[in-house]
């Protein structure tokens, strides 16, 4: 076990500053690489995390909560333990957590992704003794294109189905996805909605200072007219709901790395399927892992013992770590 | 071949019919006639024949790829379809060729005619110059794999309508495996060399599942019913003195089945009978599985003739002294059939599927309660007046089979499925109580709901006792429903017998293992 990090039934704990990174239950204190469900959860007492993750913590777990929002690399002591925040590239306001203690530096990356998407803080490698690195797409058969061929691909699909006449409906994240779509699309093809758990969060990186295109609510209020020809951005829980009947006839495509791997878009019966995703590819993780310049790994969230075997066989000191949320296509790719 | 894969990834994800039929249109205006020809080989089912194994694939995909074989093997565990893993390891291609379908299917039939040593440098050539999604294509054609969601209707319905040809004009042109290397798209559709297509069978008429019982359809005495035989639907030509035997997969079975040459000496020439292949002796059906023996098959030995013997039972004749009669009423075409039934029954090797006398729907329904005692699958249902249509149809034809054995039994084993079930738990096997031992009796992978695959997934990956590669032992907690449609002895199980068509019927989650049927009482059903 590592000094400076310990691995518990609630997460992984640093037992210096008694913090709680991504915590699975309560905590006293957690701090939070960003505010997706299965990293989020509710009912610690304080909080910690960038501050613009703090609003929309607030959105999802409470306006009551203790939290407190700082910025990248700007160091606090918490019990002799100096602790930072570092971009993941993830979604905005998403953080490596850097822990230092008497010269031994851990860093918990929570999820990230090497590419710029031109919208979230573009991630910062952090060197260190120790990384603790996610896996969600740790097999060598997730290579990502890069993001101006799948946005061409997301661009052609939607032209297409406005010559048809017909809506075209994407899912993705609401948190993060959602927006990466809505800043890269070309939004010169026509109107764009948003399903309201999209356009809250829109509202909440505006007020943040982010720069997104307004876009309208797709309620019972527009004109079932004007959804012919648009592009209508919603969770992925729209999939095969009936929330869906209002577009009248439209095309259904879904924005994850899952679309990597045919058999997965085709169990969704989806029209269309595009590989963009939050997180690092095989190639990006390999490559994290690297520039860290770590000597111990510890692998989470998602292809573990793949990936831990996989280090291991190229000189790494490797190891798995449970993980209470096994990252999967239909639930979790937050 | 950039244009035959984007046209291959379309089809792939659309699931409307209409859609299907657009991009087929589209396609097939624009593509080259050769390309045109061997899409349509690929779309009915044609191989393209080659000399190199999986096995060997694999290994050169590895080391192309430069990684380990395990996480090769953990890849296609996730991705569960092995052209496709092996197209998303291997490194991008820096030079792009852009060369026809053809071009593609005449290269790998080159590889087959050169030394062997040398072929891993063909495939790793073509590796080089494709893209991902071409690669997935290439791959799908090398290992013979090659399968698309579109059926022969749609592919039917779009060139009719690109073409300005009737319907079951193509349908029929379309039929038949000539080599597309011996035919051009203009001969296949103008249907010139018909003449010659001694062999072509004509599309089969399939018959829709009778779901509420044949009170709807009235009058009884405008319906014929006959058995349900349970062997395998087939066209026996005979033709300018030359006999083919077609299966429903459009598959030429002739050579499978010898004995019927023997029926050219009582048919009179020019004469084309729709019926079912199976095994038969003593006057009664043998069970199915006799018959799956025999085409799995490469030579056919007396040996095997001996103890599976077959017949062609004869439901219907399409043409008659070389006129095509599918129009005319089914009683008419059974009169003709009726007219030379002496000739028929001598031939040793043919028999009349018989019409079922019944005077009124509950007698009928009396009468298929006794399906299993007379080895058939229940009965079916056709309108006297009804012409020989293409392709399955509501209305006239119908199927009403029995209901399916069950049996509750326990989930022990599950394994990973591939396709659209990739990286999910899928595949289960069941096993029923010997004693106070759980006996693995049958595997089912079809059934259940998208939700309840789901559910069984994480029941399985919280519950698992042990792995054997794929294979994960399961604690016994989950009890299902099987349903099946007949059982046999069997040697090659633990449990000594072997069912067929297995699946979940339902997921009894009412029940406790306890619950779960006997070997006991499984093989009281061998008896039925």
């Amino acid at each position: 076990m590592d000094r400076l990090l310990e691995f518990t039934k609630n997460g992984i704990y640093c037992s210096q500053a008694r913090v709680f990174i991504d915590p699975w239950h309560p905590a006293d204190r957690a701090i939070i690489t960003h505010a997706h469900s299965d990293h989020a959860r509710v009912g610690s007492k304080f909080y910690l995390a960038h501050k613009k993750t703090v609003p929309v913590l607030k959105y999802r777990l409470g306006n009551d909560i203790n939290a407190e929002g700082i910025e990248y690399n700007s160091p606090t002591l918490i019990n002799g333990v100096r602790i930072s925040l570092h971009p993941a590239g993830h979604i905005p306001g998403s953080a490596q957590v850097r822990l230092e203690y008497k010269g031994e530096v851990a860093v918990v990356s929570g999820d990230y992704k090497l590419e710029y998407d031109g919208f979230t803080e573009a991630f910062e490698p952090v060197k260190c003794n120790t990384f603790v690195t996610e896996s969600t797409f740790g097999l060598p058969v997730y290579k990502w294109k890069s993001q101006d061929e799948i946005f061409n691909e997301i661009n052609n699909w939607w032209k297409r189905n406005k010559d048809n006449g017909i809506a075209s409906v994407l899912c993705g994240y609401s948190l993060g996805k959602a927006q990466r779509i809505l800043f890269n699309v070309d939004n010169s093809i026509g109107k764009i909605f948003g399903h309201g758990a999209v356009t809250a969060i829109n509202e909440i990186m505006i007020n943040e200072g982010a720069v997104l295109p307004k876009i309208l609510k797709a309620d019972s209020s527009v004109n079932k007219k004007d959804f012919e020809g648009s592009l209508i951005i919603a969770p992925p829980s729209a999939v095969g709901s009936s929330w869906l009947n209002k577009f009248g006839q439209y095309s259904i495509g879904f924005a994850s790395g899952w679309m990597n791997i045919r058999g997965f878009k085709r169990r969704q019966s989806l029209d269309a399927g595009f590989a963009l995703s939050d997180h690092a590819d095989w190639t990006g993780l390999n490559e994290a892992v690297k520039e860290t310049g770590a000597e111990k790994i510890f692998v989470t969230h998602g292809y573990t013992s793949v990936f831990v075997k996989w280090l291991k066989e190229n000189g790494y000191d490797a190891e798995e770590l449970y993980s209470k949320f096994e990252s999967k296509y239909e639930g979790n790719e937050e | 071949m950039k244009h035959f894969a984007d046209f291959y990834g379309a089809l792939d994800s659309t699931n409307s019919s209409n859609d299907k039929i657009e991009i087929i249109k589209e396609y097939f205006s624009k593509a080259a006639d050769d390309d045109k020809v061997w899409t349509l080989y690929l779309f009915s089912g044609g191989k393209i024949k080659k000399k190199f194994n999986t096995t060997q694939l694999r290994e050169w995909a590895v080391e192309f790829a430069n990684i380990p074989e395990w996480l090769f093997e953990e890849s296609y565990n996730t991705v569960g379809d092995l052209a496709e893993t092996i197209s998303l390891i291997l490194p991008e291609s820096e030079n792009l060729s852009d060369k026809t379908l053809t071009y593609w299917i005449n290269f790998i039939e080159d590889i087959n005619k050169i030394k062997e040593e040398n072929r891993k440098d063909k495939i790793i050539e073509a590796w080089k110059s494709l893209n991902q999604k071409e690669i997935f294509v290439f791959n799908k054609l090398i290992t013979g794999g090659f399968r698309v969601g579109v059926s022969q209707k749609t592919i039917v319905n779009a060139l009719s309508g690109l073409e300005n040809i009737e319907k079951n004009v193509i349908a029929h042109r379309l039929m038949g495996n000539r080599h597309p290397a011996k035919i051009s798209y203009k001969e296949l559709l103008s249907g010139e060399n018909v003449k010659d297509e001694i062999s072509k069978p004509y599309p089969f008429f399939l018959a829709f599942p009778l779901g509420n019982g044949p009170g709807e359809l009235g009058n009884p005495e405008e319906w014929q019913a006959e058995w349900k035989w349970d062997g395998i639907r087939g066209q026996l030509i005979y033709r300018k003195g030359e006999l083919f035997i077609w299966s429903r997969g459009e598959e030429l079975v002739t050579e499978k089945f010898p004995e019927f040459e023997f029926v050219k000496n009582f048919l009179p020439d020019d004469i084309v009978f729709d019926g079912e292949i199976m095994c038969y002796a003593d006057s009664s059906p043998l069970p199915f599985n006799l018959l799956q023996t025999r085409i799995g098959r490469k030579n056919i030995t007396p040996k095997i003739m001996k103890e599976a013997p077959v017949i062609f039972m004869i439901y219907d004749v399409l043409e008659f002294e070389g006129k095509d009669i599918r129009t005319l009423a089914l009683e008419e075409r059974r009169k003709k059939i009726s007219d030379i039934r002496t000739l028929i029954l001598d031939s040793g090797f043919l028999k009349i599927s018989d019409e079922i006398k019944f005077s009124d729907w509950e007698e009928l329904k009396d009468i298929r309660e006794k399906s299993r005692e007379y080895l058939t699958e229940g009965i079916m249902l056709k309108r006297k007046n009804s012409a020989y249509q293409t392709g399955r149809k509501k209305g006239d034809w119908w199927k009403w089979k029995v209901d399916p054995f069950t049996i509750d039994a326990v989930m022990i084993y599950a394994q990973k499925g591939h396709g659209r079930r990739a990286d999910l738990f899928t595949d289960y096997t069941f096993a029923v109580w010997d004693g106070d031992k759980l006996v693995s009796f049958t595997k089912a992978y079809s059934g259940l709901t998208d939700n309840e695959i789901k559910e069984v997934d994480t029941f399985v990956k919280r519950n698992t006792l042990e792995k054997f590669g794929p294979v994960r032992t399961v604690k016994p907690e989950l009890v299902f429903e099987i349903a099946f449609e007949g059982i046999a002895e069997s040697n090659r199980h633990k449990s000594g017998v072997a069912l067929r068509f297995p699946r979940m019927l339902r997921w009894r989650k009412d029940k406790k293992i306890e619950d779960a049927d006997s070997l006991e009482s499984l093989k009281k059903l061998l008896k039925k």
